[in-house]
């Protein structure tokens, strides 16, 4: 199943261009055009930035899952599957591996265009393997969440605002792109509490080579938990059906 | 269970979704290795009876076996003896026929050389080798429609399931499809078929099943099912309207029943069981008693005039088949 997505996907070359520009697009913009007016404890911006955005990324790109699945949905494709003696679970399973690895290819290319433009990863090596780790970690539960929408909403361009309407607060009222405690006090509150927050901390300590170890069990505990709901949710959704 | 015989058994199927009752105690018997078109219009329940067999719906009560197998306890084991081509053409647009078709083989849990040799075999059978590298966005409907049945029996499952296979082709790609599933039929595959063509049902089916809302109107061979519901009409044209009195009693007595006669058409027609051999005799007859004939013919009733009669949609064409049984 994973198999047949990833196929599909490197027949579809736009949508992988697309893919990778919008975080390279990030990266540019606020690195040159918010940059210099934002301060953060890291030294350079673009050491702030990298770890933020590849987190927003990855949790945006994991909404492909639920569009994906309710493009299948609506094409008598999951009939098929469905009557077919094959696990229960594959279709929904098969489709999470096959973004989990795209996701990984969009992470990767961030850190080189990040190293491009003066990204610097300063801790040993230890840390600077765990920045993408922990950044796909982060993107796990999205990939279920998404796929819970999926199935459920069962169609495509409902999917497409509902799957990423939410992310824009969630991913922005963080420490994604800038210091939470330069925030406006009604948001700040929300943007400390966020578990946005907590896994781009997490990535960030890594990357500065200042790893907090609160923030990185924290992030673990908060994927594995809703990986473990949501999964739960969609496969059972999508059993029902 | 008990039945042997009988590659799909369906008894007093109910699925309802709220006051909708999309079956309503449905049942079915298919032969193994025969073909049974499942007949009615649309939103008759007969696709829902074919997901219902499929195990892509759960019924509400009733008992359905396919291959011994329980739709309900057995759904695992029974995904296993069945092939299913649904409406739209289950076809993945980005992979080629030929990955298409792996595909489902590999879901099939057949090992990849095998896969490989019978997606090559079905492409040589269903006429898609030179398309079989490209990718399916660009192939015509009834390539679709090919390649989605031949994913349906790349396992070679002993039953399958063709909803409305034909719809929204040409007749050209129809006949062609026809042709197809007749070679799967001599293969001794049982197929149950839904279709709301009659002619189609008359081509490939031995025995029809017609369906309309969620209950089974009757069921029989298509000839059966003639004789039952409707019968062959004999008309006759005459010269000049004042023959048409004499033209009547000759063609009243031929089977005993009351001819229909129309002046401005100055034709006589009536119900007839006689068979073909029917012509000669009117004309015989008509002649002795002085008639002119313009113009005779014997109308054969089809699937469609046993169609209307049966469910009673579209009544006002139903009535030129006067005096059905």
């Amino acid at each position: 199943m994973a198999r047949r997505n990833l196929l599909r996907m490197s027949r579809r070359f736009d949508y992988i261009v697309f893919l990778a520009i919008q975080p390279v697009m990030f990266i540019l913009l606020f690195n040159y055009v918010f940059g210099g007016a934002i301060t953060t404890s890291a030294e350079n911006y673009i050491d702030f930035l990298i770890p933020g955005v590849m987190v927003q990324t990855v949790m945006f790109t994991a909404m492909n899952t639920g569009t994906g699945l309710a493009e299948d949905l609506n094409q008598g494709m999951i009939d098929r599957y469905r009557s077919l003696p094959m696990s229960r679970a594959a279709v929904v399973a098969g489709r999470i591996v096959a973004d989990l690895t795209t996701i990984v290819l969009v992470v990767a290319v961030m850190l080189l265009v990040g190293f491009a433009v003066g990204f610097r990863l300063h801790g040993n090596l230890l840390e600077s393997v765990s920045v993408p780790v922990m950044t796909v970690v982060a993107a796990i539960p999205f990939l279920w969440i998404s796929a819970t929408l999926g199935v459920w909403i069962r169609n495509v361009e409902t999917m497409q605002s509902a799957g990423f309407l939410w992310l824009f607060p969630l991913t922005f009222i963080s420490s994604a792109f800038v210091p939470v405690e330069s925030m406006h006090s009604v948001v700040q509150g929300f943007a400390e509490q966020n578990p946005v927050t907590i896994a781009v901390n997490a990535v960030r300590g890594l990357a500065l080579g200042i790893p907090d170890s609160s923030d990185i069990v924290k992030t673990l505990i908060w994927t594995s938990g809703l990986t473990a709901v949501f999964s739960i949710a969609a496969v059972n959704r999508y059993r029902r059906m | 269970m008990t039945d042997l015989n009988a590659a799909v058994l369906v008894e007093g199927v109910h699925k309802h979704y709220g006051e909708v009752r999309a079956l309503d105690g449905a049942d079915l018997r298919v032969e193994r290795g025969s073909v049974v078109g499942l007949l009615g219009p649309n939103g008759a329940g007969k696709t829902t009876l074919v997901r219902v067999l499929t195990t892509l719906l759960v019924p509400d009560s009733g008992r359905a076996i396919v291959e011994g197998y329980d739709v309900v306890e057995d759904a695992d084991a029974l995904r296993h003896v069945i092939g299913l081509a649904g409406q739209s053409a289950a076809v993945d647009d980005y992979l080629t026929g030929r990955e298409n078709l792996e595909l489902v083989a590999r879901l099939y849990h057949l090992p990849k050389t095998e896969a490989r040799r019978r997606a090559d075999a079905l492409l040589e059978r269903f006429d898609l080798v030179e398309a079989g590298h490209r990718q399916a966005r660009t192939y015509s409907g009834g390539m679709r429609r090919r390649l989605d049945l031949a994913a349906s029996i790349i396992a070679e499952p002993p039953v399958l399931f063709l909803d409305e296979p034909t719809t929204g082709l040409d007749p050209r790609s129809r006949l062609a499809l026809w042709d197809v599933i007749r070679g799967l039929v001599a293969e001794g595959t049982t197929v149950l078929l839904t279709t709301q063509y009659l002619d189609e049902a008359d081509a490939l089916a031995d025995r029809i099943t017609v369906i309309d809302r969620g209950k089974v109107l009757a069921e029989g061979t298509a000839d059966e099912l003639k004789q039952q519901t409707a019968q062959a009409v004999l008309s006759v044209q005459v010269e000049t309207p004042d023959q048409l009195a004499a033209a009547a009693a000759v063609l009243g007595r031929l089977d005993a029943q009351d001819p229909q006669v129309e002046e401005a058409a100055r034709r006589v027609s009536v119900g007839t069981t006689r068979g073909s051999a029917v012509i000669a005799l009117a004309v015989r007859e008509l002649e002795a008693a002085g008639v002119v004939i313009d113009d005779i013919g014997l109308h054969q009733p089809t699937l469609d005039d046993v169609f209307l009669a049966l469910t009673g949609r579209a009544a006002d064409e139903a009535d030129t088949i006067e005096g059905a049984a």
